[in-house]
């Protein structure tokens, strides 16, 4: 299981990777094992929209089941990752790299501290595996 | 195997939930009401109670007794005998999408099919197993509609020349839901064309729904239609005939997203309160927001053609609240009997239908028309359905008719105010040359009387 440590996590299965007043979000290694093959990602909002933390901003399909992913912090999306959708695989192969989804500038980045950090996602992870 | 609670698993879930005996459960029925004497006629044998039912069914008159001009979403078609045959094969009798369905290949097979047919009609990509019937279907597609845009445009607009009941349904199924329903509250005449709902459209309307034809038997070309409600971000749902399909264009040609209908006139016998069958396409961008079980065709390890459940995470087994709808029944008896019923007739029998439906039926318009005291309403295109307005009620015009046999057209002052004496006269395959003068003699002698 991959966690890498310069990213932040939520107990819904999302990273938050910061740089600077942006912040990039997609589903972790340990979701997209859990949910096994993806066959369809659908990202919700557009370039420009405003989303509240704990909003709703892509819905990932599996062979098996229907994730919705959540915001882990408020912002403005700047980019979303229009190619995902046409190879949605890539979240199982690449959940921390080509399988982000969108970009926000964060609109209260002290919300940041509510979040897990990678041990702490790490313990909670192996805390669900059993 | 079923193992039924024990009285042990009984005792604990009273103790659990703090209530001493079962009885205690029903408290809030009054007693009285709670165990009623059944006053019941003493036990009959089988041979009684058959010839007691024999009378009750004798006592009804049917499409089969009577010549019959009614229609109003229900159409009195001529079904061919191999429909009900094959239906009613043991491996096919079942109203159900099996519950291990990858193990009966036949009626997923014609289930696929059903969906390639009905797809292939409404000029859509894609089309689900079906749903209970063409109301239930509208309503499906209001949700679908309102689940695409996430709940962010709440207006549908209603014809309100689409099928009343239809849009009762549609209230039913959208009360105490933000869906915002506009267009048939007084707003648009409904005897106007489409282009009359166009200034009803805004930024929040999700979705317009139209009947094709309309309830009025109206075909309309909804083109311009659908460009003012795509340019406003909104869907088009057309409820259409799959009948009047054999012979006008596809609602996926004018650019229609979704295509909803009742089904019941390919193949399915008449019956009060069904079952009947609805019919639901779309465009494929929308088929993981569309309801409804799905059939796709794949091959096996061997390499064979076989046929699946696809895409099942839309549904709410899986997808649970978050899904468009929390029903996947759907009506696979019903939709066998399209299937074959379409299969037999092929494209060119079900043109053939569709134009003698079109060609009597306008030559009963013109007849009525005719009558001095009878006035054809419908001056537009039409399938099988026109308005007349008449010289009495139609309600007492329909005793008349019944009298002889006949079955009148449907009253349109029941839904529609300013449509007192108004007719809505449906004409299809079955009815001769003879049934239609004869309904025009004894409308002429109704209105002389």
């Amino acid at each position: 299981m991959n966690i890498p440590s310069n990213l932040k996590y939520t107990k819904n299965d999302e990273w938050i990777k910061v740089e600077g007043k942006l912040g990039m979000v997609g589903l972790t290694d340990y979701a997209q094992e859990q949910l096994s093959d993806i066959v369809f990602v659908e990202i919700i909002p557009g370039i420009g929209e405003t989303l509240d933390q704990g909003e709703s901003c892509a819905t990932i399909e599996s062979v098996k089941a229907a994730a919705d992913v959540y915001m882990p912090v408020s912002g403005k999306v700047v980019e979303v990752n229009e190619g995902l959708p046409d190879t949605p695989e890539v979240v199982n192969s690449d959940p921390y790299g080509a399988a982000w989804l969108v970009k926000v500038e964060l609109s209260n980045p002290g919300e940041l501290d509510g979040l897990l950090d990678a041990a702490a996602y790490q313990e909670f992870c192996e805390s669900r595996l059993g | 195997m079923f193992f039924p609670h024990t009285e042990t698993d009984r005792e604990a879930m009273l103790r659990t939930i703090g209530v001493q005996r079962v009885a205690d459960l029903f408290q809030a029925v009054p007693a009285a009401q709670r165990f009623p004497k059944l006053e019941l006629p003493s036990a009959m044998t089988e041979m009684e109670i058959l010839a007691e039912l024999n009378d009750m069914a004798w006592a009804n008159s049917t499409a089969r007794d009577l010549i019959s001009f009614l229609g109003a979403g229900a159409y009195n078609h001529y079904t061919p005998a191999a429909v009900d045959a094959i239906l009613r094969r043991g491996e096919f009798f079942t109203a159900y999408t099996p519950y291990q369905p990858e193990i009966s290949q036949g009626t997923l097979q014609a289930i696929f099919e059903y969906q390639s047919l009905i797809a292939g009609l409404t000029g859509m990509d894609v089309c689900n197993a079906s749903h209970y019937d063409g109301a239930t279907a509208v309503a499906e597609a209001v949700n679908m509609a309102y689940a695409n845009f996430r709940g962010k445009k709440n207006r549908v607009v209603l014809s309100p020349a689409l099928h009343p009941q239809y849009r009762e349904v549609v209230r039913t199924y959208t009360a105490n839901s933000p869906i915002v329903l506009v267009g048939d509250n007084g707003e648009v005449d409904p005897e106007d064309g489409p282009e009359a709902l166009i200034p009803l459209l805004d930024g929040e309307t999700g979705l317009v729904v139209v009947g094709y034809p309309d309830f009025f038997g109206r075909i309309f070309d909804y083109t311009e239609l659908a460009e003012a409600v795509h340019q406003a971000g909104g869907l088009l749902a057309v409820s259409a005939n799959p009948m009047a399909l054999g012979m006008f264009k596809a609602p996926g040609d004018f650019g229609a997203d979704i295509v909803t209908g009742e089904g019941q006139p390919l193949g399915i016998p008449l019956s009060y309160g069904g079952p009947y069958l609805g019919l639901f396409a779309t465009r494929q961008e929308y088929v993981r927001k569309m309801a409804g079980r799905l059939v796709g065709e794949t091959v096996d390890n061997r390499g064979q053609r076989a046929y699946v459940l696809t895409l099942t995470a839309r549904e709410q087994h899986i997808r649970r609240e978050k899904a468009t709808s929390n029903i996947c029944t759907n009506q696979g008896l019903m939709a066998l009997a399209a299937v074959v019923y379409l299969a037999l007739l092929g494209k060119n029998g079900l043109r053939q239908v569709a134009e003698l439906n079109y060609h009597k039926a306008h030559y009963a318009a013109e007849s009525i028309a005719n009558l001095p005291d009878y006035k054809l309403m419908t001056d537009d295109i039409f399938f099988n359905e026109f308005v007349v307005r008449c010289p009495l009620p139609v309600a007492e015009i329909n005793e008349h008719l019944l009298e002889h046999g006949i079955l009148g057209g449907y009253d349109l002052g029941q839904d529609y105010a300013g449509m007192e004496n108004y007719m809505l006269v449906a004409v299809t395959e079955m009815n001769s040359r003879e049934d239609i003068e004869t309904l025009v003699d004894v409308l002429a002698e109704v209105s002389n009387d």
